[in-house]
């Protein structure tokens, strides 16, 4: 009974979306209060709606009733009940419903957050959102419903996919649906502000926080499967450039576009349709993201299981989304009138300049992942496209990027003297020089990529903390200000990490048996032994090795596992990781050889934490930017006051 | 209207219409014109002893799976637990090719995740993978009792691909 609610609830929210679609963006259109109001409402109950729905599908997961067909392929009566609610998103279907779950909860916190902002505007915001929903939904309930019965029910699951039996992964999609979906309110806003022909500084300050939070999301969804990647596959490696990586990675580049070019427009009313386009850009990544993992048109790490059905489904839904937004921008665009003038040297030149280069390095990093497919359509034969390609093209594109960004803040609006920014940028670029030069010598090794690598993150950190410096000899600085700190050293901490792991890791691939050591990286490793210890769902080998500082030191002991889960034949490999500061220790079991010898796997991996630890930090700068008072303060035109008088104490 | 802003217009129309012939590939299957011609004659060292060689000749009369890998293809240590199987079931000869590779990273391969080949010839600077038409790694040959190329695998060798094509087709062949 509970699977059949959820799909009527699921047809219902079909519904009421469509009302939510149509009837405010009309209203809104020709000036009908009734229809206008309607906004709100439909939001809500299509939240509700699909809340219900999620909690349906869930509860058959909990229940682990095997009529439930997507419940049987994916879940197995010893799979573990956090796992089992993991399972909700861990194939096709269940995500997708996640997916509109998740846009159905943004569309129904711009109707509550939004109180102060014009009805009208709020009314077109949610309907395209709504008009999105509809399509979604229309795609779940024709091609992918959860809720298919089976019937007669299984006896038992299929269970789900080992891989994916992993904490990191259970948070995983959700927080990267959250960053895709969210680029959806700004895309919204984007076309809402088309709509009305009013595209100015306050339809900017409203889309901010939202392209903030939803940039957020993202980050930490990209981190979290980069952090999975590297600890689960037992690789050691933590980016491959995979399809279905790149396909997140690409709304991130031109949603950080989107960020800086939104704070243009918003502060001095530039960059107009720029960032309009931009809106439109990064939400249509998002939906071609969706359609390149969920249509099978690639080949990928990611195996999913394709239906032709869904391909075409999803490509008419891209088509009439993205299709009809370019369509509107190139009709409505030309109108929008040019914002302030501004010089050669101005922060408006310097934010353009990163914002065309990170369109670029998105461009880039699309080509790279369409190639093959492109290729294969003009029938030139088929190739796949590597690391090789995305690090030549990426890595110098993204050069000038992390150089550019440590002096913009500095730059004035409008026009600023490039004497003054290169004045206050020797101290930076001074301890820039240095680091690049000492640091690779001290880590063992001078190379001329690795000291750039230092000297740009080095460069970034610097100058972030002399002009924070500055800024506090004329009183506290308001919450967008750290954000956008934060933000830059994030990337700073990021970048040395990347460096660092690149530059100066240590791999060994050796034959151990107890008792054997090895040395990698100034450790000594010691195998004690392995032994087999059962799972839940699973039976495992479990090594345990000791291991000491080469130096002498505190002994650490590590216990990597080789998994063989009931439901497969491919064993999975836990590695062990003994995490620190300056480096990570890792140790993966490999295949059992002759006797009680087994092929081990060791990494030393100098600061490799810095990497997610510096999207952490980015993350933080974006929630700093999103609570900044401004957003929340601002009152309708007119009655200001209260509004005003605190505006003025936080950005003295 | 102004021209420039259609532009976007214009790139994305054409992104969909390769998204949609991209629709109707199958990026896996890809068509070889080697199947049911002799499999290419080549002589080459041996990966593990470099002092003995080996060519499908020696393998006339037998009904054999021919693999192209390498160390440095992520794809086949996907593969690998597959072919490890696929030695146990012990259906047919297993010779490896390995291609454009170092020794010593196989070498690292093998003694790390177990060797499931019975024999392996050693491509190094890939030139028995051109007489193939190797252009990805891994790729799986199956070559008849008369030399003859009778089935070729693009990309790692899947569980079902082995139980459902592969072993079926040794088997069949080795009756006749």
């Amino acid at each position: 009974m509970t699977p059949e609610l959820g799909h009527f609830a699921l047809i219902l929210a079909l519904c009421v979306s469509l009302v939510q679609g149509i009837l405010p963006i009309f209203g809104a259109q020709y000036g009908r209060r009734e229809w206008i109001v309607l906004a709100r409402p439909a939001a809500q109950v299509v939240f509700l709606l699909m809340a219900a729905s999620f909690v349906a599908l869930a509860w058959s997961f909990y229940l682990n009733d095997f009529s439930v067909q997507y419940v049987a392929e994916h879940s197995n009566a010893q799979l573990p009940t956090l796992y089992r609610f993991g399972a909700v998103w861990g194939g096709h279907e269940g995500s997708l419903l996640l997916w509109v779950f998740m846009l159905s909860s943004w569309t129904v916190a711009v109707a509550q957050f939004s109180r102060t902002l014009d009805e009208t505007m709020v009314a077109r915001v949610i309907g395209v959102l709504g008009l999105v929903t509809s399509g979604l939904l229309l795609f779940v309930l024709f091609t992918s419903n959860p809720f298919n019965r089976l019937l007669p029910a299984a006896e038992n699951g299929r269970d789900l996919n080992p891989l994916l039996q992993d904490p990191g992964l259970v948070f995983h999609p959700p927080m990267l649906y959250m960053g895709y979906v969210g680029f959806a309110v700004a895309f919204a806003f984007a076309i809402a502000a088309l709509l009305s022909g009013r595209l100015d500084a306050a339809w900017a300050r409203w889309s901010r926080p939202w392209t903030t939070a939803a940039w957020v999301f993202l980050t930490l969804g990209i981190a979290l499967g980069s952090w999975w990647a590297y600890y689960e596959l037992g690789w050691g490696g933590w980016w491959f450039w995979d399809p279905v990586e790149n396909a997140s990675f690409m709304p991130w580049l031109l949603g950080t576009a989107l960020l800086h070019s939104l704070a243009v427009t918003e502060k001095r009313g530039s960059f107009k349709s720029w960032t309009v386009l931009l809106a439109i850009g990064a939400f249509s990544l998002s939906l071609l993201g969706t359609f390149l993992v969920r249509s099978g048109v690639l080949t990928s790490v990611h195996a999913f299981a394709t239906d032709p059905r869904r391909g075409i489904f999803i490509l008419v839904l891209l088509l009439l989304v993205v299709g009809s937004s370019l369509a509107l921008f190139a009709w409505r665009a030309p109108k929008v009138a040019l914002g302030g003038s501004f010089a050669l040297v101005s922060r408006e030149s310097l934010l353009l300049t990163g914002n065309v280069l990170l369109v670029v390095a998105c461009a880039s990093v699309l080509l790279g992942t369409l190639y093959p497919l492109i290729i294969d359509a003009l029938k030139l034969g088929k190739i796949s496209v590597g690391p090789p390609y995305f690090n030549a093209v990426f890595v110098p594109i993204m050069a000038p990027v992390l150089f550019l960004m440590a002096a913009v803040p500095l730059a004035r609006w409008k026009n600023a003297d490039a004497k003054d920014i290169a004045l206050r940028m020797w101290i930076p670029g001074g301890l820039a020089l240095l680091a690049g030069i000492l640091v690779p010598r001290f880590m063992g090794g001078w190379m001329a990529m690795t000291a750039l690598g230092v000297a740009l993150s080095v460069w970034i950190a610097a100058s972030g903390v002399i002009q924070i410096a500055r800024r506090l000899k004329s009183g506290v600085p308001p919450a967008s200000f750290w954000g956008m700190h934060l933000g830059h050293f994030g990337i700073a901490v990021f970048v040395f990490g990347v460096t660092m792991v690149g530059s100066y890791q240590e791999e060994q691939d050796v034959r151990m048996e107890p008792g054997d050591t090895v040395l990698v990286g100034g450790y000594q490793f010691k195998m004690i032994g392995v032994k087999d210890e059962p799972g839940p769902n699973y039976s495992a080998s479990r090594g345990e090795f000791e291991v000491t500082p080469a130096g002498g030191g505190a002994v650490n002991l590590l216990y990597p596992e080789k998994r063989n889960y009931f439901s497969s034949t491919m064993p999975m490999t836990e590695a062990a990781i003994d995490a620190g500061f300056t480096r990570d220790v890792y140790v993966s079991l490999g295949e059992p050889l002759e006797g009680k010898a087994w092929a081990v796997r060791v990494y030393f991996k100098p600061f490799v934490d810095w990497i997610w630890g510096g999207c952490l930090i980015m993350a933080l700068g974006g929630l700093f930017a999103v609570s900044d008072r401004r957003y929340r303060l601002r009152v309708k035109s007119g009655a200001a006051d209260a509004g005003a008088g605190a505006l003025k104490v936080a950005t003295p | 209207m102004k021209a420039k802003f259609l532009i976007p217009l214009a790139l994305f129309g054409i992104l969909v219409v390769f998204l949609a012939v991209g629709l109707r590939l199958d990026p896996h299957e890809v068509p070889s014109p080697l199947i049911n011609k002799p499999a290419p004659a080549f002589k080459v060292t041996q990966l593990e002893q470099p002092e003995l060689q080996f060519s499908p000749e020696d393998l006339k009369g037998k009904v054999w799976l021919f693999n192209v890998w390498a160390s440095w293809c992520v794809a086949c240590r996907q593969e690998h637990p597959v072919l490890m199987e696929f030695a146990r079931l012990q259906v047919a000869p297993l010779v490896g090719l390995d291609y454009k590779d170092q020794r010593k990273d196989a070498f690292g391969v093998l003694r790390r995740s177990g060797n499931p080949y019975d024999i392996i010839a050693f491509d190094g600077d890939g030139r028995v993978g051109i007489d193939y038409g190797v252009y990805g790694v891994p790729e799986s040959y199956v070559i008849d009792k008369a030399g003859v190329i009778r089935y070729k695998h693009i990309g790692p060798i899947t569980t079902e691909a082995l139980q459902k094509t592969i072993i079926p087709l040794i088997n069949e062949l080795k009756k006749s």
